[in-house]
């Protein structure tokens, strides 16, 4: 008796383990094509733009010999599926070529300001989110109310409003005026020779050094540009929130739980919410990829030194590598947010557990 | 015998684009401990009536009785909050589809215990026992592995015991049983009823069976309510259904086929306009 259960046991955590193999593989599979399409798609971009690279780097009064051989030490005269699998392994090593505007390689760059991005991105998407979802939670239980209404307006206005408009306005009048903010940049330039990053991210870092008056300074600065990147994600993920929480509202097993007696508190935020989460997950996680690569007319407003403007600034110069460098960056990080929410997804939700 | 519930004249209206419709005409019975069945076609008010009892009926609509009191207790006078401490303890419910009334990312053994502990102040190991002795009242053979599964893991029949095993657990009075077996295949659906039927009568609770199946509840009930567009056209005992007076039951009753017998054409239930009135 015992001996049978345990092979049944046995087979059952065989069957669970190629499961997951298979899961694994096929993630593993996912994330490489997509990872050679982006690459293929850069590729392309960067030999089709009316941009000569030769020319970036040597001028356009070099004499002609001079611009023959530079073009066949950057491996320009060989045929395209050769040029691509060059490509393909310098970007695997993380080499992505030297900027020709800061003449440092692309990936040395692209490691000091994405930090900065990233930073502001994730304030931003805390922001969003601990205001989007009560909103969009409360829009819902009040559906067609005056509450309801209000969060449609400010979720309408985050949404059809430029930006960089709202940033110079927030600028004007929250530093300018009012002073409660610091102004552009990171950081003042009183902390430039006492304050040594570590990570990058500068609150992280200035927790590190227990440098409170940085710290300070620091989260004065990113407050302004970080609520912006905020409100325009509240914006998204309050109107989602309330959609999902709406459609688990109108379960079935909401009414068991009155049925059972639980108070309306626990069944909106520990039963509608619980459920509403699972899909909310991949908006949040598609709402910071968002931010990510969207935040570049912010950063140009507050002068944030990130990948925003650092690729505004590639771009105005001619500086492919450096463009193709951190559009390859932005799209990694797409397949490695696409992946978390994949996974976070599972944790959330019991259906799609591998059992 | 005393009585638990009195319905008088209860009547149920949503007011629509169109103007108001009355789901619930002025149905009144009254119930002990004893199990009742209503019957009646889609959108003759049965599962309405149900919901007017728990105080589940949408925000919108107006309930109108001349009585609605449970042991003692006014119900259209009750807070909010008064009815809600009423649910789940004293009078609780039976949904129809387990697959949509368990909540689908919590454990069912959290789902039981999470009614228990709204309603008693017990210690998470007690709860935990008395949930896992529930479960094996339900007739769950593993009551330790199903605690852990979610809905999603176990069979129609097991998820309609453990839909049982989480809405008795507080040990209710009374019980509203809206459909509770049309889900299930029809060999699932006579265990579960038995096991409905032990803890009804073990526990002397009165039971109110909402179904639109005369057969099974005729042979499950004591008592028969037929309603129809939103009254109650006839009421009988169980055993005497044969003799049922008002055409409409009487057109149900001739719809269930017999062994042995071939009818051409088939019967066809008749619904006279002056019923409506």
């Amino acid at each position: 008796m015992s001996s049978m259960e345990n092979q049944t046991q046995a087979r059952r955590a065989n069957r669970r383990a190629s499961a997951i193999l298979k899961a694994v593989a096929s993630f593993v599979v996912i994330v490489a094509t997509t990872y050679l399409g982006l690459l293929a798609v850069t590729f392309f971009i960067g030999r089709v733009v009316p941009i000569d690279p030769v020319l970036a780097i040597v001028g356009d009064r070099a004499p002609a010999h001079v611009v023959e051989r530079t073009r066949i030490e950057m491996g320009f005269n060989l045929p395209y599926y050769q040029q691509f699998y060059l490509y393909v392994k310098g970007v695997l090593q993380g080499d992505f070529g030297t900027s020709v505007l800061t003449t440092n390689p692309v990936m040395a760059d692209i490691r000091r300001v994405f930090p900065a991005t990233m930073e502001l991105a994730t304030v931003g998407t805390i922001i969003g989110a601990a205001f989007g979802i009560p909103l969009g939670v409360l829009a819902a239980v009040k559906r067609g109310s005056l509450a309801d209404q209000i969060v449609r307006i400010i979720g309408l206005i985050g949404y059809s409003v430029p930006i960089f408009w709202l940033g110079l306005l927030a600028l004007l009048v929250f530093y300018a005026r009012l002073g409660w903010t610091a102004g552009p940049g990171r950081i003042d330039v009183v902390f430039e020779y006492t304050f040594t990053p570590i990570t990058g991210f500068y609150l992280l870092d200035a927790v590190l050094n227990r440098d409170w008056a940085a710290f300070k300074d620091i989260f004065a600065h990113i407050i302004l540009p970080a609520s912006l990147l905020g409100y325009f994600s509240l914006a998204y993920i309050s109107r989602m929130t309330r959609s999902f929480m709406l459609n688990e509202l109108s379960q079935e097993y909401i009414v068991a739980a009155r049925a059972k007696g639980l108070s309306e508190t626990r069944i909106i935020w520990g039963h509608a919410l619980r459920n509403a989460a699972v899909p909310l997950v991949t908006v949040i996680a598609l709402s910071y990829a968002g931010l990510l690569e969207g935040s570049v007319l912010t950063e140009t407003v507050f002068a944030w030194p990130g990948l925003g403007l650092y690729i505004t600034n590639s771009l105005q110069n001619a500086d492919m590598n450096a463009v193709l460098g951190g559009t390859i960056i932005i799209g990694s990080v797409f397949i490695a947010l696409n992946l978390f929410s994949d996974l976070l997804y599972r944790l959330l939700d019991p259906r799609t557990r591998i059992r | 015998m005393s009585t638990l519930l009195h319905v008088e004249d209860l009547r149920v209206s949503f007011p629509t684009r169109t103007g108001v419709v009355e789901a619930v005409r002025g149905v009144s019975f009254a119930l002990g401990q004893e199990r009742l069945g209503i019957v009646g076609e889609s959108g003759s008010g049965k599962s309405q009536t149900g919901r007017a009892i728990m105080g589940l009926t949408p925000q919108q609509a107006e309930i109108k009785a001349k009585r609605l009191e449970f042991s003692g207790i006014d119900l259209l006078k009750a807070s909010q909050a008064e009815r809600r401490a009423l649910r789940g303890s004293r009078i609780a419910m039976i949904l129809q589809d387990p697959k949509y009334s368990l909540d689908p990312v919590m454990t069912i053994g959290r789902q039981i215990v999470e009614t228990l502990r709204t309603h008693e102040k017990v210690g998470k190991s007690e709860a935990r026992q008395r949930a896992l002795d529930m479960l094996a009242a339900v007739q769950i053979r593993d009551p330790k592995r199903v605690y852990d599964l979610y809905p999603h893991e176990v069979s129609g029949g097991m998820g309609q015991r453990a839909m049982i095993a989480m809405m008795l657990i507080a040990g209710p009075e009374l019980l509203i049983a809206d459909e509770p077996t049309s889900a299930l295949d029809v060999t699932v659906q006579l265990d579960i009823l038995r096991i409905l039927d032990r803890l009804v009568i073990d526990r002397g609770m009165g039971l109110v069976f909402i179904s639109h199946d005369l057969r099974l509840v005729s042979t499950f009930c004591d008592r028969v309510i037929v309603m129809y567009a939103g009254k109650i056209v006839e009421e009988l005992k169980a055993s005497e259904l044969s003799q049922a007076k008002h055409p409409y039951t009487q057109g149900l009753l001739n719809c269930m086929p017999k062994i042995g017998e071939s009818r051409h054409p088939l019967p066809v239930l008749d619904r006279q306009p002056e019923w409506l009135l």
